[in-house]
């Protein structure tokens, strides 16, 4: 979509393992590598945002604590503006840290309880412009709280004493008040109920016209992603499946698993619903320790043929708007 | 007679800031073979309906009303003859599968429990039964891993173990409290074909308690939205989806981002969800509701048949032909 403007974050061949004990292994037995994030690319431009879909344990919160180094990448590129963040030091990070931020996905659990609202908001301006007056500080977190919606008389409550869908505007205050160029947001509305939850999206959505964010957001509803997504990264087991424009993965899924993700979600409409054939996928989810050779999707995949085992195919476009990893295609 | 009627079923509890209704007149029937889905958000009281059935409240909680099963009311029996009824012909699958099975009993001993005591039969008969059970789940290698812990398990397949548990005895009714919500979409598709599967071959009626919509739309015949402790709308799931005549339907139905259109924003409900120990004396939703009039804040609305449609009820104040006409021009707008 945009070929002429340069990309302000790019991911290349990230990897992120970890090593494990097993549960049976002698303590001197070698640990075993679990590869959660295996390889993932990705560019992402500015104002644009980018969708990151999968079910649990795809990698895909993995991916992006490591895009801000809070679980460090073991291999492969971040580039953020053209600079390799793998390679900076703890100043570079600082200076980092303040143009990119996150959202979490539990709203209460990750404000501290001991903190009222105006030191958890105002706490990334006293780190990262330790320049500000008190007042200057408190001057900004109260415009802040009225741009997400929150009376300015709360300022001095504690978390508790907000339902969730305001705990989610306080994280998004906390976010956003350093006005950052991009926000990652952990299943930001996954933990909240369904009317609560548009009113974040919504609010999401206002705030990146306005401040012109670039926003990777990830969750495992794929309604909801639509919904706020320029373009849409479907993650299995560590890997890319399919990077598409958002009308593309949709009216067109071009990898097995994402159209039997796609068919399995329920649409609120009861002759949709009925009428509609699930592609129902067998058995579980292979372990991440031990993944199936070639493509890892191939052990539940109903198009499965012999060389998916042999061959292991990274992102490839098949359209001007889609990318897949699936060699059939 | 029908198998289950609720009769204007309530639950309190008795709680430090006073008495909370957390339901509050309940109506319902239910036959061989139906589905009723019960909707609606967290703290509106679709769960504790149906704790209250099975006699699982809290220590704190008071059921009120009626739930009768061919006749008996199970709010009043005692506990002897409730055991003899709860895990045999009514059963229930729990939200949560990581918690709600036995972690110190493997999966064989928690089954073979239920058929030796309500069936009577020997350990070993249990078993066979119970790997039954388990394949019908579709569950792999049934017979070897019936010997397993259920940390061994994934939660797809604890889920299955569950609604595999809850079947053993082919109970008539099935309650299923948030069944899928803790697991992936994919896994939800297996979960939800097998009830359908299951509902086919033993004609069991089900509760289905969720916040999906899309889950609804699929399985039930017909659906009660609640919100703070009272039914808003009950209908058929045409009906609810297709003509929604309660705000609160309107609006749940338009805050859903959808796969099968695209919209700009998402019709968002402005404010929270009402506090249950300081409940209004009017509409709960009255103060969240664009349509609320002076009317809605001072009374109650009762559950009546909608002036629109003889199969609805709904409690509002408003008129239902004038709020249909509005969510039809919603829909062709969005």
């Amino acid at each position: 979509m945009a070929e002429n403007r340069k990309p302000i974050l790019s991911v290349r061949n990230v990897k992120v393992h970890f090593k494990v004990a097993g549960g049976k292994d002698w303590p001197w037995t070698p640990k075993k590598t679990l590869k959660a994030v295996d390889g993932v690319s990705f560019d992402l431009y500015p104002g644009e945002t980018l969708g990151v879909v999968g079910e649990s344990g795809c990698g895909k919160s993995t991916l992006s604590r490591a895009i801000l180094n809070l679980i460090p990448a073991t291999d492969g590129e971040i580039l953020w503006m053209g600079k390799d963040l793998r390679k900076g030091s703890d100043k570079d990070w600082l200076n980092v840290r303040k143009d990119i931020q996150m959202i979490f996905q539990d709203p209460l659990a990750s404000l501290n309880p001991r903190m009222t609202i105006a030191q958890i908001i105002g706490e990334p301006l006293r780190v990262h412009r330790p320049e500000l007056s008190g007042e200057e500080v408190m001057k900004r977190v109260r415009a802040m709280m009225v741009k997400v919606g929150l009376r300015e008389q709360m300022i001095n409550r504690y978390p508790h004493e907000f339902s969730g869908g305001q705990c989610q505007r306080i994280g998004i205050a906390r976010a956003l008040i350093l006005e950052p160029k991009l926000i990652i947001c952990d299943e930001p509305v996954s933990a909240l109920d369904v009317s609560i939850q548009a009113q974040i999206i919504n609010l999401l959505k206002e705030l990146q016209r306005e401040m012109g964010l670039s926003l990777i957001f990830i969750a495992h509803d794929l309604a909801v992603v639509k919904h706020i997504s320029d373009r849409i990264l479907v993650m299995y087991l560590g890997r890319e499946m399919e990077l598409a424009e958002k009308h593309a993965l949709y009216d067109k899924p071009a990898h097995p698993y994402t159209q039997a993700l796609l068919s399995a979600i329920p649409i609120p409409d009861p002759k949709l619903e009925r009428s509609k054939t699930i592609q129902i996928l067998n058995g579980d989810l292979p372990s991440p320790i031990n993944p199936p050779s070639g493509c890892v999707f191939r052990t539940r995949c109903p198009k499965a043929v012999e060389r998916c085992a042999q061959e292991e195919i990274k992102l490839h476009a098949v359209t001007a708007a889609t990318q897949t990893s699936c060699l059939l295609v | 007679m029908s198998l289950l009627q609720v009769k204007n079923l309530g639950v309190s509890f008795a709680t430090h800031d006073g008495m909370v209704n957390a339901v509050n007149g309940v109506n319902f029937e239910l036959d061989r073979g139906q589905t009723l889905g019960i909707v609606g958000e967290s703290g509106s009281g679709k769960s504790q309906s149906v704790l209250a059935m099975m006699g699982l409240l809290a220590k704190n909680g008071q059921p009120s009303g009626e739930a009768l099963y061919k006749g008996k009311n199970l709010l009043t029996m005692s506990a002897k003859e409730l055991n003899g009824i709860r895990g045999d012909r009514l059963s229930m699958i729990f939200q949560d599968p990581m918690t709600s099975l036995n972690p110190y009993l493997t999966v064989e001993r928690q089954m073979t429990e239920v058929l030796e005591l309500h069936k009577g039969m020997t350990r070993k008969q249990a078993k066979k039964r119970a790997i039954e059970l388990l394949e019908a789940v579709r569950i792999p290698e049934a017979a070897r891993r019936i010997d397993m812990y259920p940390h061994e398990f994934s939660g797809g397949m604890r889920q299955r173990v569950m609604i595999a548990m809850a079947l053993l005895c082919e109970p008539e009714v099935l309650i299923a409290d948030e069944p899928t919500t803790a697991l992936d979409v994919t896994v939800q598709a297996q979960i939800l074909t097998l009830l359908k599967d299951l509902q086919r071959d033993f004609g069991t009626a089900i509760v289905m308690i969720t916040h999906d919509l899309g889950v609804v739309a699929g399985l039930c015949d017909n659906v009660m939205v609640m919100y703070g402790g009272r039914v808003m709308e009950y209908g058929t799931a045409n009906d609810i989806f297709y003509q929604p005549s309660h705000p609160y339907t309107i609006g749940l139905l338009g805050a859903l981002p959808r796969l099968d259109h695209d919209g700009e924003a998402l019709m968002s409900i402005p404010g929270n969800p009402p506090n249950m120990a300081n409940m209004p004396k009017g509409c709960p939703f009255a103060e969240r509701c664009e349509h609320a009039s002076q009317q809605c804040v001072d009374s109650l609305p009762q559950l009546a048949v909608s002036s629109a449609n003889s199969r609805v009820l709904r409690a509002c104040h408003k008129p239902a032909s004038e709020l249909i006409v509005n969510a039809n021009a919603e829909v062709a707008n969005g």
